[in-house]
């Protein structure tokens, strides 16, 4: 099982011009909106033509500029799920299902609606129109459709966006269960790092139609390859970074230097700190440690966000500002204490790009 | 109290007979001209797009007046039917071309305008699970424009159902023949019956009555079988 993708196509503001490949795991697109990332499935799936290049799925030329092949959506036996489900409002559960599997035989198409209704566990809603089931079973219809057909390729447009967060999170879970028993290549596009991380084996990280990062998804996180990487992955912490020694360089933008883990070559351009993988220090010594004062914060339901300024005490730029995210509880011990605060980055957690 | 005796009934089948015949035809003809305009991507799209709802913004007798050169004896379509022993000018064929003619581009506009509405995301995604493009058209396209297509056939029906000045044009008045219902109207009223005249308005107040509620039943009901989901 494996898909081969090497396009290019002109689009408004920007080219686009991809190239991967991938196998039997679960592969996430990860972009900004207007990264080109949806128009690189569209184009996979045979609704939008690419100018250039080709795309190969398990030795079948789907689109080739130089031989001029261009199957149509029909010939392609790919499942689409898409980012508002496109269920059909005129038919039923079954009849949606069952709509790609028209030519089986009543006795086999039947059985495999059952199947498929099963697996969505959707029982006893058989009968129902999509307007008459919520957000979550229409998305779970929408992939039983898909899946029915068998398709070589399940390519999956920013499934839960339009999903409220309490069902998000079950939908993710429970995708990647239906997705784990699926026999084929899976490509999901989202722009939510979190989805990318819990759901894909493996990112693609895009930007502007250009690819800026591939490669296992946890690799992608701990070490982004690129600014644009690391903006993506979630990074919220980032300055220009000027060479100093083999393990230790200086944070322009915060005026500090922080030791690291990995030997840094001379071309460094950027740092970056998690928002989360900022420690208290207990004192003003050792490595890595840098004196904070409190500019503000702003709280989420689980967690703060800090908004310090480093080493000086003054209201800064966004860009000088260090985010540091800290539980309430750890936060409601340390709001009282005097400030400076001392804090402290692993070296192990630098980001460096 | 209106007497009905000795009215010649003649003026209502002439109507009724134009009116079917040009409702079923700018029916078929209609949608698939909104089918084609709206899967057309060349720059001639504007152009052919005027074309086709021109009849609806000339005058009625500018409409007929073409036609009378078109069908004429000298016309090229005139020359063509007279050859196979066919003259359209002043018979009934002449009343239904001319119906026909004002009443297509309101079924091709809202046609067109309900096909453009279609999310084209259903439409892909039944293209990508493998079904036919023939089936996706008659299993989805059709239904889920079904509120646009009645709409359009009703106001096609009551446009070729009022048609005056084309009809008069190339079908002219002569009773028994192509005279219908609108222009039976006019010449009574105009000899000063207007008795018979009011005979007629009422006859043609009650058909478009009965025919626009029968649609707006019909509608009703189909739209709450393909009530539309993903409104956000």
């Amino acid at each position: 099982m494996a898909l081969l993708v090497d396009i290019q196509k002109k689009l408004p503001g920007f080219k686009l011009e991809v190239k991967f490949e991938t196998g039997m795991n679960i592969l996430g697109l990860l972009g900004a909106s207007g990264s080109g990332k949806s128009m690189t499935l569209r184009c996979i799936a045979g609704i939008d033509k690419p100018d250039h290049g080709r795309i190969v799925l398990n030795g079948r030329t789907l689109f080739d500029s130089q031989k001029g092949i261009n199957l149509p959506c029909q010939k392609r036996k790919l499942g689409y799920l898409f980012q508002n489900y496109a269920l059909f409002p005129n038919m039923t559960v079954e009849e949606n299902i069952g709509f790609g599997i028209g030519d089986k035989k009543r006795a086999d198409r039947l059985a495999i609606i059952k199947k498929q209704v099963k697996m969505i566990k959707l029982e006893g809603l058989e009968k129902r129109y999509p307007n008459q089931l919520s957000g979550g079973q229409q998305q779970r219809v929408a992939l039983a459709r898909a899946l029915a057909i068998e398709p070589e390729v399940l390519l999956l447009d920013e499934p839960f966006s339009a999903l409220d967060d309490y069902l998000r999170s079950h939908m993710v879970k429970q995708l990647s269960e239906t997705l784990a028993n699926y026999q084929g290549v899976t490509l999901f596009v989202t722009h939510n790092m979190n989805e990318a991380y819990s759901i894909c084996d493996k990112l693609v990280i895009l930007a502007q139609g250009k690819i800026e990062a591939k490669g296992r998804t946890v690799e992608a996180f701990k070490s982004p390859p690129s600014l644009v990487a690391a903006q993506l992955t979630g990074c919220k912490n980032l300055s220009l970074a000027k060479y100093i020694a083999p393990f230790e360089l200086q944070a322009l933008d915060w005026g500090i230097n922080l030791k690291t883990e990995i030997e840094i070559s001379r071309q460094i351009e950027w740092v970056g700190i998690r928002a989360h993988t900022i420690e208290l220090a207990s004192d003003g010594k050792g490595d890595n440690v840098f004196r904070c004062w409190l500019n503000s914060t702003s709280e989420t339901p689980s967690w703060m966000t800090v908004y310090l300024a480093v080493e000086k005490q003054t209201q800064r730029l966004d860009n000088q500002q260090i985010q540091w995210e800290v539980t309430k509880q750890m936060w409601s011990e340390l709001k009282d204490k005097p400030q400076p605060w001392n804090l402290r980055i692993n070296p192990e957690e630098l980001i460096i790009v | 109290m209106i007497d009905l005796r000795g009215l010649d009934f003649s003026p209502l089948l002439i109507s009724l007979r134009a009116v079917i015949i040009a409702t079923i035809v700018t029916f078929f003809l209609g949608i698939a001209a909104a089918c084609f305009v709206s899967g057309y991507r060349g720059k001639f799209k504007g152009l052919i797009d005027g074309v086709l709802t021109l009849p609806l913004v000339l005058p009625p007798t500018v409409v007929g007046f073409l036609l009378l050169l078109l069908f004429g004896k000298n016309g090229p379509l005139g020359k063509l039917l007279m050859a196979i022993g066919m003259t359209v000018i002043f018979s009934w064929p002449a009343t239904v071309i001319a119906a026909s003619v004002v009443a297509f581009p309101l079924m091709y506009r809202t046609v067109r305008s309900a096909f453009e509405q279609i999310d084209q995301n259903i439409i892909n995604a039944a293209r990508t699970l493998g079904v036919s493009e023939w089936k996706i058209f008659w299993k989805i396209t059709i239904p889920l424009s079904w509120p646009g297509v009645a709409a359009g056939t009703v106001l096609a029906f009551a446009r070729a159902l009022g048609d005056f000045g084309a009809t008069l044009m190339i079908g002219g008045n002569i009773p028994g023949k192509t005279l219908t219902i609108p222009a039976a109207i006019f010449f009574a009223a105009e000899s000063g019956d207007m008795r018979k005249a009011l005979v007629w308005v009422i006859l043609i107040f009650v058909i478009s009555l009965i025919v626009m509620t029968l649609m707006n039943y019909w509608t009703d009901y189909q739209s709450k079988m393909t009530a539309t989901i993903g409104r956000r």
